[in-house]
């Protein structure tokens, strides 16, 4: 292997297990969510939405350093997990994923939260209509038309969450095999004047993004033909 | 009168937006109830309200089931409410074909036995496009794969919400025919909202009016739209309702004879076939009173009747003549000049003068 050294293969994976785990993780968690800032008339509604959307306007390093404060062993949360006999989760792939989750947050509640608010309440009224109990009409009624939203944030979850650096260099740190991905080694390839496995390195983000939207994009159009 | 009991009864009160809506509606349990009245008088919001998609105070119950009573809490959601529910706009998943929309209620239902289900889709008219996606359909096919889909969920109350109103001439004239059809062997209540009173004669049995939020007559649809106390806001629907057989068609004039208990009336031929019930609206507009049968007159059609009262009408020009025809109740609106120049009053004889084109398309 001339193109990727070991470690560069190390931080790919990484970069990968650490997208799915958390794109797979907001898609569960995200979708409850989104199904509630769609519909509540609760007056939560506004300040969650805005808690939700706070990473797209605050600069990671930011998001990074809070979470960093909090989750460190003089932090709120990371005494509690002290207390709690776990492990800390500052430098190590667990507090990556949490941080992660947050980061990427937004990308994958919103388009579920605009897909979900597209459909509107006709068809789970018909739906409910036809017999359909609320759980049989969400999974049956509401899922399927929310396909392409939730395809979108299964990209763009995944996306956000292969390209981020901001918030990996403040908690994550730069660990091989814990917390050094993708974009942590590509920095420091071009620190090392490596400019040519950096390239590399980018290329294979370049390709992995490329694929994602043309995929989701042939999906789409297969499942929703254009009359 | 033990059979209304069993039949839907709806006493609520609530709010949507400006409008407070507060009804009183006891159905009989079977044939179609026609919810009247003018746009913005709330029969939507009233339907939803019955269905249990709309959250009102009060009390529904339904034959032996409580569906809702707000006193002790009581509220038995849409899908447990056995509904056939037909909104305005055909509403189809566009994430199914339209076989797929027809069996979403069907299979939830457990594909009852006595259901046809072969049978509803002939009768709709819905096999070609079985196949196809949704968003190819036209607005009328649309509409009939919605009704049968709301019949195919093995409902014990229908409910259509002017389901002809977003459909154009045919495509209307069509669906029409087959609910009258349907009508016919209809099993179950049906509630059909609309404010087209020519659809409502033609398909109700039972009537309920309402204006502003609130119900201000229900009845026999024969005996309500002929009451002289309706509020102004209804007064193109007043009239009689006459339902008769069809006895003859006169190939060369294009018109049938149709025979009811008040005589017999010429009209325009549309495809009637001799021996089928027709239903016909004699508008209060178009009948003329006279003393005797007139000779030389263009009006084809003159029956016998009685007057039996007569009441004021919106403008202060005109009044309101309630008349029986051998049991029928007819109705006409005439200048209280004329009531007054005939020396017209209640119980006297005289001929209802009805012009066939008025009783036309």
């Amino acid at each position: 292997m001339t193109l990727l050294s070991d470690q560069d293969l190390q931080a790919l994976g990484l970069t990968l297990r650490l997208a799915t785990t958390v794109t797979a993780l907001l898609l569960l968690l995200g979708t409850p969510l989104a199904w509630w800032l769609a519909h509540t008339h609760s007056r939560w509604r506004r300040p969650v939405a805005a808690v939700v959307a706070l990473p797209l306007v605050l600069p990671p390093t930011v998001l990074g350093f809070y979470l960093l404060m909090l989750l460190g062993p003089d932090g709120a949360v990371g005494r509690l997990i002290a207390a709690l006999g776990l492990s800390a989760l500052p430098f190590t792939f667990k507090g990556l994923m949490v941080a992660s989750m947050l980061y990427s947050l937004p990308f994958v509640v919103q388009p579920l939260n605009n897909a979900f608010e597209a459909i509107g309440n006709r068809p789970m009224e018909v739906a409910s209509c036809l017999g359909a109990g609320p759980l049989d009409r969400f999974l049956t009624v509401a899922l399927p038309l929310a396909l392409p939203g939730i395809l979108t944030a299964t990209v763009l979850g995944f996306a956000h969450t292969v390209g981020e650096f901001g918030v990996v260099l403040m908690i994550g740190g730069n660990i091989p095999g814990q917390t050094r991905v993708l974009s942590m080694r590509i920095y420091d390839h071009v620190q090392a004047g490596e400019y040519h496995q950096a390239n590399v390195l980018s290329l294979c983000l370049l390709v992995v993004s490329f694929t994602a939207l043309l995929a989701m994009s042939l999906l789409r159009t297969r499942r929703y033909p254009r009359d | 009168m033990t059979e209304a009991l069993h039949g839907l009864d709806a006493r609520l009160s609530w709010r949507r937006g400006d409008l407070a809506l507060d009804i009183d509606i006891a159905l009989p349990p079977r044939g179609i109830t026609a919810l009247f009245g003018p746009s913005g008088a709330g029969k939507t919001s009233c339907l939803r309200a019955i269905a249990g998609l709309e959250r009102a105070e009060g009390r529904v119950s339904f034959g032996h089931q409580m569906w809702q009573d707000s006193a002790s809490r009581v509220f038995v959601p849409p899908h447990r409410r056995k509904l056939g529910y037909v909104f305005q706009e055909a509403s189809l998943f566009s994430h199914h074909t339209v076989e797929g929309n027809l069996d979403y209620g069907y299979r939830r239902a457990g594909r009852p036995a006595h259901l046809d289900r072969e049978g509803l889709i002939d009768r709709f008219g819905v096999r070609p496009l079985l196949k196809r996606r949704v968003s190819g359909l036209s607005g009328g096919e649309r509409q009939r794969v919605s009704m049968a889909r709301a019949l195919l969920s093995d409902p014990a109350l229908l409910l259509f919400d002017e389901p002809l109103s977003a459909l154009d001439g045919t495509a209307r004239s069509d669906l029409l025919g087959c609910l009258e059809d349907l009508h016919a062997t209809l099993q179950v209540p049906m509630i059909y909202v609309s404010h087209n009173v020519d659809e409502v004669s033609r398909l109700a049995d039972h009537l309920v009016l309402m204006e502003a939020g609130h119900v201000v007559a229900q009845g026999p649809l024969q005996a309500t739209l002929t009451r002289l106390d309706l509020p102004p806001a209804l007064g193109e629907a007043v009239g009689a309702v006459i339902e008769g057989e069809v006895v003859g068609y006169d190939a060369h004039d294009q018109l049938i004879g149709l025979a009811f208990a008040g005589g017999h009336l010429w009209l325009p031929y549309r495809h009637e076939v001799v021996g089928q019930t027709l239903r016909c609206r004699i508008g209060a507009r178009d009948v003329v009173l006279t003393h005797a049968p007139q000779e030389g007159s263009s009006a084809l059609n003159q029956i016998p009747c009685r007057i039996v009262a007569m009441a004021d009408a919106d403008h202060p020009s005109q009044c309101l003549v309630q008349l029986d025809a051998g049991g029928c109740t007819l109705l006409a609106r005439i200048t209280r000049r004329s009531w007054h120049a005939l020396g017209l009053e209640p119980g006297g004889e005289v001929w209802a003068q009805v012009k066939a084109v008025a009783l036309g398309p």
